[in-house]
C-alpha cells in the first residue's frame, strides 16, 4: 500500500470519473430499503426479541421502569406546581412517554450507523435499512409503554374522547420527521464521534425548554410563547400528546410539522446524496 | 408520460424474461484512497476550533494522512469467470473485494456491478447467540438478502444439512463451536446467488462433515456465474480457479491464468 500525506491542495493528475453523488443515490438507496423493509422489520424485531429472551418480561422492564418515573415525576412536579392530579398526572404521563420516544431515537440514530459497522462493511444493502430498524425498533418499544396511559387515565378518573384516533396519524407524521433526523445524524456521527454527544446535549435541554413536565398555562404572563411557539419538538409532541388527553390536534401543529417534514426530507436526501458513498470509509 | 414509462416498463419486463441474465463486473481506472482519521480529526469541536484558528496549527499536527488501498485497478469479470486472488497481507486483497461486492464506492474511477452479489467473508453476521438455532437460520438468510419465502423453501434442508436434529430448539450459545460452524455453515451456503465472493474457502468441523461440506462449497461454486476468491492456498486456487490476479501495493502485477501466475507467485 502506498502511503501518502496530503499537503492540503488534492490534485488529481489524471481526471476520472469519481463517485456518484447526488440526489438519485439518495432516492435509489431509501427506495430499495422500502422496497427491502423486511430486512428492518426482522431485525427490527430481533432487536426487541434479545430484551425477552433474557428476561421473561423483556421490554416491559422499561416499562416499569417508565412508569416508577412518570409516577415520581407526576407526584413531586404535581405537588410543586400545586396542579390537581387527575389531570396533571395523566399530561405528564402522555408527554414522557412520547417525549422518550423521541429522545431514544434521536439518540439512537446517531449510532445507527456506527452499531452496524460490522453489516455494511460486509454485506451490500441499503444503508437506510438500518435507521428503519432502528425506527422499528423504537416503534416497538413505544407501543410497550404507551400502555401506561390507559391505566393512568382510568386510575385518575380522566375521561378519553375519540379524538384520540388523531394520535394514529399523528404518530405517523412524528416518525416521518424522526426518520430524516435520524438519517442525518447517523450519517454526520458515523464521520464525527463526538457528535452524538452534542446531541445528548440538545436533548438534554429540549426536555426542561419544551413544555413537558410543566404545562403551557402555568407560563407567567410577561413571558413570551414564542420558544413555544418556534420549537418544533413541542409540535411533534402535541400531535400525539394533544389527541391522547381529548383535544383535537390544532392546524397549527399539523401544518408546522407537516412543513418541517418536507423541508427536512429535502435537506436530508440532498445531504444523505452527497455522503452516502463516504460512509463506509469513515466507518 | 404515463404511456412511455408503461412501454419502458413492459420493454424491460420482456427484456428480464427473454434474455438470460448475465453477470458482469467491471471496474475501470478505479482508486480506492482511505482517510486515516486520527482521534482529533474525528472530533467536530476540533473542526470548528481549527476552522476558528485559521486551520494552519491543526493541519499541521494533524497531517490527514490518506492511504492508497488500490491503485488505478482495471478489471473485467464475466460469466464462467473463476477468479482467484492472490497477494501479501495489506496488498489490498479485503479493499477490493469490497469494492467487488459494492461496499466501497471506489474514490476515483468507475465500477459496474450486475447481478446478485454475495459475500461470504463472516458467516457468523446477522447470528444471535441467544436465540434458538431455528430462529438464527432465518436471521442469517435474511442477513444474506434471501426472501421469506425462500427461507421458507430451504430451511428443512438446512435444517438437515447443518445434522443439529434436536438441539435446533435450544439457544445457539449452549452449541459447541463445532455445532455453531456447521450451523452457520449450513445456512450460509445455501445462497444461490449469481456472484459469489470469498476470503479463504469456508472448510469446518470434523472429518466425516468436512467431506460433506466440501462437496456442499463445490455444488455452491459450481451454479454461480461469477466466482471471487481471495486466499492463500495454491491448491485451493488451482482447483477451483481458472484466472488469478495477482495484487501488489494496491496494483495488479499480474493477471492471467493459473499456469502462469501461481507459479511466478508461490515460486515453483
Amino acid at each position: 500500500m502506498s502511503i501518502e500525506v496530503s499537503d492540503g491542495n488534492e490534485s488529481n493528475e489524471v481526471v476520472q470519473l469519481g463517485p456518484i453523488t447526488g440526489v438519485m443515490v439518495a432516492i435509489r438507496d431509501i427506495a430499495e430499503a422500502l422496497s427491502k423493509y423486511r430486512l428492518a422489520v426482522i431485525f427490527g424485531w430481533q432487536d426487541v426479541a434479545q430484551r425477552y429472551r433474557r428476561s421473561r418480561v423483556g421490554a416491559f422492564w422499561l416499562t416499569l421502569n417508565m412508569a416508577v418515573f412518570i409516577g415520581a415525576l407526576g407526584l413531586i412536579f404535581g405537588t410543586l406546581f400545586q396542579s390537581e392530579m387527575r389531570h396533571f398526572l395523566p399530561y405528564v404521563c402522555a408527554g414522557i412517554i412520547t417525549w422518550s420516544f423521541i429522545s431514544t431515537s434521536v439518540s439512537e440514530g446517531c449510532s445507527t450507523f456506527i452499531s452496524s459497522q460490522g453489516i455494511i462493511l460486509q454485506v451490500r444493502m441499503p444503508l437506510f435499512t438500518h435507521v428503519m430498524r432502528a425506527m422499528w425498533r423504537n416503534i416497538i418499544i413505544f407501543s410497550h409503554n404507551i400502555i401506561i396511559f390507559p391505566i393512568v387515565a382510568i386510575a385518575m378518573g380522566f375521561q378519553i374522547n375519540f379524538n384520540i384516533l388523531w394520535s394514529i396519524p399523528g404518530f405517523f407524521l412524528l416518525c416521518v420527521n424522526l426518520t430524516w433526523i435520524m438519517l442525518i445524524l447517523a450519517t454526520l456521527c458515523a464521520r464525527y464521534r463526538d457528535m452524538s454527544q452534542v446531541v445528548a446535549n440538545i436533548l438534554q435541554v429540549l426536555f426542561y425548554a419544551t413544555p413537558i413536565m410543566w404545562m403551557v398555562k402555568a407560563l407567567p404572563g410577561h413571558v413570551s410563547h414564542a420558544f413555544i411557539q418556534w420549537n418544533p419538538v413541542y409540535h411533534f409532541l402535541e400531535l400525539v400528546r394533544a389527541p391522547l388527553l381529548g383535544a383535537a390536534p390544532t392546524i397549527q401543529d399539523w401544518s408546522v410539522s407537516v412543513a418541517v417534514a418536507v423541508i427536512g426530507w429535502a435537506f436530508a436526501i440532498v445531504f444523505f446524496g452527497r455522503y452516502r458513498w463516504r460512509i463506509a470509509y469513515w466507518l | 408520460m404515463g404511456v412511455r414509462y408503461r412501454l419502458l416498463w413492459a420493454l424491460s419486463l420482456a427484456h428480464s424474461i427473454l434474455v438470460v441474465e448475465m453477470s458482469l463486473i467491471q471496474l475501470k481506472k478505479v482508486s480506492v484512497e482511505f482517510p486515516i482519521y486520527n482521534s482529533s480529526s474525528r472530533s467536530l469541536k476540533n473542526r470548528v476550533l481549527s476552522i476558528a484558528t485559521g486551520g494552519k496549527i491543526e493541519r499541521r499536527s494533524d497531517g490527514l494522512v490518506i492511504v492508497r488501498g488500490l491503485d488505478n485497478i482495471s478489471l473485467t469479470f464475466q460469466d464462467g469467470d473463476r477468479i482467484g486472488l492472490i497477494g501479501h497481507n495489506g496488498s489490498g486483497k479485503t479493499t477490493l473485494l469490497r469494492v467487488l461486492s459494492g461496499i466501497y464506492t471506489p474514490t476515483n474511477g468507475s465500477s459496474v456491478i450486475e447481478g446478485h452479489c454475495v459475500s461470504l467473508i463472516n458467516i457468523n453476521l446477522g447470528i444471535d447467540p441467544d436465540a434458538t438455532g431455528r430462529e438464527n437460520i432465518r436471521l442469517r438468510s435474511a442477513m444474506m438478502g434471501m426472501h421469506p419465502r425462500e427461507i421458507t423453501e430451504k430451511f428443512d434442508q438446512i435444517a438437515d444439512f447443518s445434522g443439529l436434529g434436536d438441539f435446533l430448539d435450544v439457544p445457539f450459545r449452549t452449541y459447541s463451536s463445532g455445532m455453531q460452524l456447521r450451523l452457520a455453515f449450513a445456512t450460509s451456503t445455501a445462497v444461490r446467488p449469481e456472484i459469489l465472493i470469498m476470503d479463504e474457502w469456508l472448510s469446518t468441523g470434523d472429518e466425516d462433515f468436512k467431506e460433506r461440506a466440501n462437496e456442499r462449497m463445490r455444488e455452491l461454486v459450481n451454479s454461480t456465474q461469477i466466482l471471487v476468491l481471495a486466499s492463500h492456498s495454491r491448491q485451493l486456487l488451482e482447483k477451483n480457479c481458472n484466472r488469478i490476479v495477482w495484487l501488489e501495493h494496491g496494483r495488479i502485477k499480474m493477471d492471467g491464468i493459473p499456469s502462469e501466475v501461481l507459479p511466478a507467485y508461490f515460486g515453483n
